[in-house]
């Protein structure tokens, strides 16, 4: 097959030949922290496999909350491969989380967020955001008990943040309490509005990592490191890790199907241990902890502005190391704490 | 090897795998392990996607099952059922109970009865429907009008399309 | 007031007021006279203990409700305040009347249809007749009394209707009631009747469900022994009174051997094996030549009864076997995630099956199990092999998976030995400076 003509077409017309340049310019440090470059792309992968599965699955999906139940019911038993769709999804959304965690974590203690690449932290930092909403507002997708509350007592949390609490719960259950009005409200959040704002973040994230290139870690700057091409190198090998990680879903579809539950009652009181999902563990367990007054302030609300409080400051990182080029032993070490709270917790909520 | 001179004039930086101009003579013959190598790499490639394609072609595939049958069902056909008989028919996940009236209209209703559970039946010599299990009775409007039933049966909506009856939740 | 040569408003309005005062007179001897005069409540409220009850247990007597008091029924004269004129010989006053006296007093208007229309249409007005049939009104006619009269269950002061929850012969009420006598040994011991069937019946599956799930249709004393004519049934009509709401099994048992046998042994049909108060709910380990059967009272080891009791039990046992087989994989089908509601609805049919044969075993006969127990069992295993396909179909998406985790690696290991071979080769044609 005569590959060449058509080339010469394309970039004629679409001028590929200067993207195909830059591609095989790209080129990929290696050194002994290079593993951690695979997860950003594994965390895109996995986008692509939520996308993909997610347009499937709204083929059949109905948005009400009299039928949503049924209709995935209906996916997982009468659709022909649609327990392997459905499972995909919700497999690939908590490894996506994964991912993105350490992914995130990885350019923390490289501290990539370095000048240039600020804003493709921030960027970042919206992406994890966008994630989070995602997974939050496609939970409740399924309508079952579980899922149900889950999304109650998440949604009661929001609303204790004092000043906006109270409006932003009702913007989020499109009324004061949780019922189909919700269910829609969080579809259209979960298929329009959050992909809309995740192509766009997601363009000027990627679009930046190409612009700057890898981030090398402080202690091996200005070292004559090996490099490895992007093209085919480092993104054969991106591949595989990408196969692997369909062969990992399809196993965890064909072996730990994702559960359906019971269909949501809302007059049913709350089933016992009602636990968010596992991202959200160490901060419902957090909330759980603090006790019911501190100082004069109610110790929820108090948490919750921990929590933002802490978010905000992980947001400007960059703007509080601004050193360039030598180690900071402080930001690692607070990172290391960061990490261990949040495993420790997320353990705690699983065994309590 | 004079190949060399003529790819540094093409803005490639030496990647002769992935030359689009097949000028130098050294990959006109590739060695028969790279063959081998690409063809199973092919193989494996076409494999793969195979794997993912077809479950996804399937998927939107539309089962033979149109809908969740959950408000609507076919609960049989017209020429199936007699003047004065009844049949049991699923509805979603429970048994529901069509009849046909001597004078030839449809009914239908749930079939567990109000009292203890149990399903219920057309008596056709009494038009009345029964449960067998305490002697309940209820009318052809679903009332209960005998025995320990203490409700009447949740009654549904019919219709026919064509030859086929169909029963919906009210 | 005084009398002086006033202006002429003055003394128009002394007129006004002194012609108001006849006239507020008259007003309040009207409403005294509304409330007619009761002497007998007057007096008894004020009195202490048990003197004073009819009085506070009037407020919710249906009698007293539509305006009827205390001298309608023990006669007397309740305008007058005088204890022996109100109750003077003349009056016609009846004290306290004797038990014997009861059911006639009370059917003085109860039996009387055309004075109970004007109170309750739909009310019997038989009541009367129906007691001089019961044991009750026998022993009361010949000299007994001790037995149960009108009030006896319905109270003499603060009779409430039998709908009332509060009345003594509400539905949820009349165990206990029957039973202040019944259950009582002492009060019993001389009659020649038991006094167990109370707490027999408390025992029983009737009871459970009237007391427990609040079923007022479950059957009470009153429903098989009747209430004004209470007597038990008699032995040959026994299942006439369980068929009113078991009619399948009645009318089979009428139809069946037993019904003869049974009646000149001249036991008592259902009770014979039932039991007649404590019933329970009945368990297979009822038919059969076990410990617990019922049937080998009567069957010994050899009679075509015996052989009968030990093959319908062996039926039966198949069938609650093969559904409890079918269940059992189409439980681990849907665990492992597959759909099987459709087999499960149709084990329906098998359970149906199985219901009827117990209710068949009323026929005593073999064959008629039969008849229900072969389609039942092709439905069980038709659901079994439901779940078995589920089973499969599972199995065939764990070797898909298999067959697709090789290709995966196959094409991982490959991908890997082609970077690793164009990277050599790239390395290999690099010019020096490189």
């Amino acid at each position: 097959m005569k590959v060449e003509p058509v080339t010469l077409w394309l970039d004629d017309r679409l001028g590929i030949g200067s993207i195909a340049q830059l591609a095989r310019k790209k080129e990929i440090p290696i050194h002994r922290h290079s593993i951690w470059y695979y997860f950003g792309g594994m965390t895109l992968f996995l986008f692509g496999v939520q996308v993909v599965t997610g347009i499937l699955l709204l083929l059949y999906y109905r948005p009400s909350a009299e039928t949503a139940f049924e209709s995935v019911q209906f996916i997982v038993t009468e659709v022909q491969f649609g327990w392997l769709i459905r499972s995909v999804h919700s497999w690939s959304a908590n490894l996506l989380i994964a991912t993105l965690f350490i992914h995130m974590f990885s350019v923390y203690f490289m501290r990539a967020y370095r000048r240039p690449r600020e804003v493709t932290w921030l960027s970042g930092v919206f992406l994890l955001l966008l994630a989070v909403g995602f997974g939050f507002s496609g939970y409740l997708l399924p309508w079952n008990k579980l899922a149900f509350f889950a999304t109650k007592v998440g949604t009661e949390i929001a609303g204790v943040i004092p000043l906006i609490g109270k409006p932003m719960l009702r913007f989020l259950r499109g009324g004061e309490d949780v019922t189909g009005a919700t269910l829609t409200r969080f579809f259209g959040f979960h298929v329009a509005v959050l992909p809309a704002i995740s192509t766009v973040i997601l363009a000027v994230h990627l679009a930046l990592v190409q612009l700057h290139g890898m981030s090398v870690p402080p202690g091996l700057e200005g070292k004559n490191l090996r490099k490895m091409k992007f093209f085919p190198g480092f993104l054969m090998r991106d591949l595989i890790g990408w196969i692997l990680a369909i062969g990992v879903l399809a196993a965890l579809a064909a072996l730990f199907p994702w559960e359906l539950g019971e269909k949501a009652d809302a007059f049913a009181p709350a089933p016992a241990g009602i636990k968010p999902e596992w991202y959200f563990l160490f901060m419902f367990e957090t909330l759980k902890l603090l006790p019911p007054k501190i100082l004069s302030f109610d110790g929820e609300v108090l948490g919750i502005l921990g929590f933002a409080a802490g978010g905000l400051v992980w947001f400007i990182l960059p703007f509080l190391d601004k050193h360039e080029r030598t180690r900071r032993p402080v930001f690692t070490v607070i990172g290391v704490i960061v990490v261990l709270f949040i495993v420790t917790l997320t353990i705690v909520g699983f065994v309590s | 090897m004079n190949s060399e001179s003529r790819h540094e004039e093409h803005m490639h930086d030496g990647d002769c795998a992935n030359c689009p101009n097949r000028m130098s003579a050294s990959d006109s013959e590739p060695p028969t392990r790279r063959r081998f190598l690409n063809y199973l790499l092919g193989t494996g490639f076409v494999g793969t996607a195979f794997a993912v394609l077809y479950p996804i072609l399937k998927f939107i595939t539309p089962p033979h099952l149109i809908e969740a049958a959950q408000n609507s069902v076919t609960a049989g056909k017209v020429s199936d059922l007699a003047l004065n008989s009844g049949k049991i028919f699923k509805f979603g996940n429970k048994p529901g109970l069509l009849i046909r009236t001597a004078s030839g209209d449809f009914k239908a209703f749930s079939a567990i009865c109000t009292h203890l559970d149990c399903i219920v039946q057309y008596q056709p010599e009494n038009k009345q429907i029964w449960c067998a299990c305490h002697n309940g009775q209820y009318n052809m409007s679903g009332a209960n009008v005998g025995g320990p039933p203490p409700r009447p049966l949740e009654e549904f909506v019919v219709n026919t399309r064509g030859d086929d009856i169909v029963v919906s939740k009210a | 007031m005084k009398l002086t040569n006033d202006p002429p408003s003055y003394s128009r309005s002394r007129l006004t007021f002194f012609a108001l005062i006849p006239m507020i007179a008259l007003v309040l001897f009207q409403t005294a006279a509304a409330q007619k005069k009761d002497s007998c409540v007057e007096c008894h409220s004020r009195l202490e203990g048990p003197l004073s009850e009819p009085v506070r247990l009037s407020k919710g007597d249906v009698h007293n409700a539509r305006g009827l008091s205390c001298v309608d029924c023990h006669r007397g004269d309740a305008s007058r305040d005088d204890k022996a004129a109100a109750k003077g010989r003349q009056t016609g006053f009846i004290g306290k009347p004797r038990s014997s006296d009861i059911p006639r007093l009370c059917g003085q208007c109860h039996s009387n249809a055309e004075f109970m229309k004007k109170f309750n249409p739909s009310l019997r007005v038989d009541q009367e007749s129906e007691y001089s049939t019961s044991i009750h009104g026998r022993l009361l006619k010949s000299g007994d009394q001790k037995v149960a009269t009108c009030v006896s269950c319905h109270g003499n002061h603060g009779v409430r209707a039998v709908k009332d929850p509060l009345a003594k012969v509400y539905a949820l009420n009349v165990a206990e009631t029957c039973g202040s006598c019944h259950a009582n040994a002492g009060y019993m011991n001389s009659y020649r009747i038991p006094h167990d069937q109370f707490d027999n019946y408390k025992k029983s599956v009737h009871a459970r469900a009237l007391y427990e799930r609040q079923d007022l249709s479950a059957p009470t004393c009153n429903d098989c022994h009747g209430n004004h004519g209470a007597a038990p049934p008699g032995l040959a009509s026994v299942a006439n009174v369980c068929g009113q709401c078991h009619s399948r099994q009645a009318s089979l048992f009428q139809a069946s051997v037993h019904k003869t046998v049974f009646g000149l042994m001249e036991a008592g049909e259902c009770v014979q094996c039932h039991s007649n108060h404590g019933i329970i709910p009945p368990s297979d380990e009822m038919l059969g030549v076990g410990e617990k059967s019922a049937c080998t009272h009567c069957h010994g080891k050899g009679d075509s009864g015996y052989a009968a009791a030990e093959e319908m039990l062996e039926k039966i046992n198949q069938m609650s076997a093969s559904i409890s087989r079918s269940t059992e994989i189409l439980n681990r089908a849907e665990r492992a995630g597959m759909e099987v509601s459709k087999p499960r609805f149709e084990l329906n049919d098998a359970k149906d099956a199985l219901t009827q044969s117990r209710v068949l075993v009323h026929t005593f006969s073999t064959d008629e199990l039969d008849k229900v127990l072969k389609p039942g069992m092709d439905v069980a295993n038709k659901s079994y092999g439901a779940g078995a396909s589920a089973l499969d179909e599972l199995s065939f998406r764990r070797k898909g998976l298999a067959g697709s985790l090789f290709f995966i690696l196959f094409l991982a290991a490959l991908i890997y030995l082609k970077v690793r071979e164009l990277e050599r080769r790239s390395q290999a044609e690099k010019p020096a400076g490189g």
